[in-house]
């Protein structure tokens, strides 16, 4: 059965949602009411210049930041009612996110790194090294897990940074630009492991400035200075599936 | 996530900052070392001042005159004699009347300052506690005398005579010679005045040569037993009370002290020795502390940048808390341990020398200070940063 077909229901439900950052005459309004669903299965890309918003969405999406204004349903639970440790149950079990940034913890392995959200999800020995180490595999970089992340190149660590995000089986896989830093075949290596878990389910949301990679998306989102511009499904997405696009 | 899987991410976290962890440390065993030998130090002199009036008797009680200017309150050879009266002070065993000056001795061109040249009888050294190593103490026909003999303390006779036999030597006081006839045993000292800096000749020939016939310095009783000395000290003041009676003014020309409050006010004077490098030691502490908080502020970014990350992955609060406050925990503890450590190695040496004895409380003390100060700036960040939202911790700078 293609999940796309079949929309069920919304996974995330954002309804007029707004982000200032600052105050006063320094106010910036990142977001300026966005209202967008997307149900449980899909795989969406968000383009739009720099500055447009879209990391400011994908971290309230992440609940990693929270909103000015709106509402924000995740599996049609309202995220601004949930608690610390609720908060963080959602973010190691439900989400899986690559950041912008990387964001990898210094002088610690690329396989501990990935380890991590397994140890606070509660998975122990060995098995935790099996998944991690299968992980770092899937986006091809097994022969690099003991080394810091000091020394990997920037493409490296954004494959770790998806590995840590795909490493629990995320329902949800939110990545900020995830082939940001990456040469064609390693993006292909990337997109294919989101086609798999697409395949397997999963809900993708990715954020990205290259056309090819949105094409690969059902539906593409395009934000324009903090609010949606267009939001059009894309019938024949280019596919990618493992061992194939090299 | 479990206990052990944190206490394991906190030494993964140790060990994955040395730099800052050895810094963190070493700001601890400083601190921690300082407060132990400080006070170290300082209790180690106050148990010499200690050994030392135990060494001189317990059972002494010393006349001094209590006016300088008025010739020291009076105090001659006739009363220091009335004083040995077995029918009016029963308790009292010997008196020692003393004259003291210092003085500079010389032998074969080689000058030596001494602390302190005695004139006194026979009787002193028993009194005093200071028998001898070598040679015999001079008589009380030297005494009668005057013959110009000296027994001198082992300061005065490595300084003099360094890797000969002093005695039968003679040495130059105040424009006589002296001969030597024995030397004292060494005497522990109390780090402020050497008691080995001293010669002792008899009384009859000091009053000859070097201070002339005024009063006396001061006349050391010896009571009977150390139970006795409250009874002869009695005693001794009827007698000095009908000898001396107080001048125009009042207050008594003279002053009895005994060894015990001797031992008192000198115990007084170095427990507030002690408290005063306690005081030091409590600085040093705070600047280790300040150390401390110094490293972990300025790894705080980097920190803070960490418990996002950590948080963004799905740890819980508690989680991240617990790591960091086991990590801070484990090096204060460590940093701790090695500053005892260093401290038991340091007070194996004398330092000026004075041998420390360590105060099992201040080690105590240090450590507990030095384990809070630790908590408290290695958890404080922590707390503050494991409250924020993690994209809020991520971008901290
Ligand atoms: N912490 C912040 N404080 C103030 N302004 C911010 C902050 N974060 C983002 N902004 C502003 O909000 C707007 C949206 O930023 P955002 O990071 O969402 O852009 P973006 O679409 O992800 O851009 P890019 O493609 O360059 O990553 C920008 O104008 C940015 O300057
Ligand atoms: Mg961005």
């Amino acid at each position: 059965m293609d999940p796309a077909s079949t929309p069920r229901r919304p996974v995330l439900d954002v309804r007029a949602l707004t982000k200032v950052y600052g105050e006063g005459a320094a106010a910036v309004h990142a977001l300026r009411g966005v209202s967008l669903t997307v149900q449980a299965g899909d795989y969406v890309a968000i383009m739009g210049s720099s500055g447009s918003g879209k990391s400011t969405l994908m971290h309230i999406l992440g609940c990693l930041d929270v909103p000015t204004g709106g509402r924000y349903l995740l599996d049609g639970v309202d995220v601004g009612q949930l608690a610390d440790r609720q908060l963080a149950l959602v973010r190691n079990r439900l989400i899986g996110f690559v950041f912008q940034a990387f964001n990898l913890i210094p002088r610690t392995s690329a396989v501990a790194n990935v380890e991590l959200p397994l140890a606070y999800g509660g998975v122990r020995g060995p098995a935790r090294r099996r998944r991690a180490l299968a992980a770092l595999d899937a986006v091809g970089l097994a022969d690099r897990a003991d080394h810091h992340p000091n020394q990997l190149s920037g493409g490296q660590q954004q494959r770790v940074a998806v590995a840590r995000a795909l490493v629990t089986e995320p329902a949800l896989v939110l990545a900020d630009e995830p082939t940001g830093n990456l040469d064609s075949r390693s993006t292909d290596d990337i997109l294919a492991v989101f086609d798999l878990l697409n395949a397997a389910g999963r809900t993708i949301v990715l954020i990205t400035h290259e056309p090819e990679v949105g094409a690969q998306a059902r539906r593409l989102i395009r934000l324009r200075d903090g609010q949606v511009h267009s939001d059009e499904r894309q019938d024949q997405p280019g596919r990618h599936t493992a061992g194939v696009g090299r | 996530m479990s206990l052990t899987e944190t206490i394991r991410f906190a030494l993964r976290g140790v060990a994955a900052n040395k730099l800052r962890s050895a810094l963190t440390m070493l700001g601890i065993l400083i601190g921690v070392a300082a407060v132990i030998l400080l006070v170290a130090v300082g209790n180690g002199s106050a148990q010499a001042i200690t050994n030392r009036i135990e060494a001189l008797g317990t059972n002494t009680l010393t006349i001094t005159g209590a006016n300088r200017t008025a010739g020291s309150g009076g105090l001659t050879v006739e009363v220091a004699d009335a004083l040995a009266d077995p029918v009016l002070a029963p308790d009292v065993r010997s008196v020692s009347p003393l004259a003291s000056v210092s003085t500079t001795l010389t032998y074969e061109g080689t000058d030596h300052e001494v602390g302190q040249f005695v004139g006194t009888r026979p009787s002193w050294f028993a009194a005093a506690n200071s028998p001898l190593t070598d040679g015999a103490a001079f008589t009380a026909d030297d005494e009668a005398q005057a013959r110009r003999v000296l027994v001198v303390g082992r300061t005065v006779a490595d300084e003099l005579f360094p890797g000969t036999d002093p005695v039968g030597k003679q040495v130059r006081a105040g424009g006589a010679l002296f001969t030597v006839v024995g030397v004292l045993a060494a005497k522990g000292s109390t780090g402020f005045q050497d008691a080995n800096d001293i010669a002792v000749a008899p009384l009859s020939a000091v009053r000859e040569v070097l201070t002339g016939y005024g009063a006396l310095s001061s006349i050391l009783v010896e009571a009977a037993a150390p139970d006795r000395v409250d009874a002869a000290q009695a005693q001794v003041s009827a007698i000095l009370a009908r000898r001396l009676p107080a001048t125009g003014s009042g207050s008594a020309a003279y002053r009895i002290q005994n060894a015990a409050q001797l031992l008192q006010t000198q115990t007084e004077t170095a427990d507030t020795f002690t408290v005063l490098l306690g005081a030091v030691a409590a600085i040093s502490l705070l600047v280790g502390g300040i150390g401390i908080t110094n490293i972990m502020l300025v790894t705080v970014t980097e920190r803070t940048r960490e418990i996002g990350i950590r948080k963004a992955l799905g740890a819980r609060r508690r989680a991240v808390l617990t790591q960091f406050l086991i990590e801070a925990t484990l090096l204060s503890l460590l940093g701790g341990a090695l500053g005892v450590v260093t401290a038991v190695v340091g007070s194996q040496f004398t330092i000026v020398g004075i041998r420390p004895v360590i105060v099992p409380s201040s080690v105590v003390l240090a450590l507990g200070v030095s384990v809070v100060i630790g908590l408290f700036f290695g958890g404080l960040p922590a707390a503050r940063a494991a409250r924020l939202r993690p994209i809020d911790a991520l971008r901290y700078e």
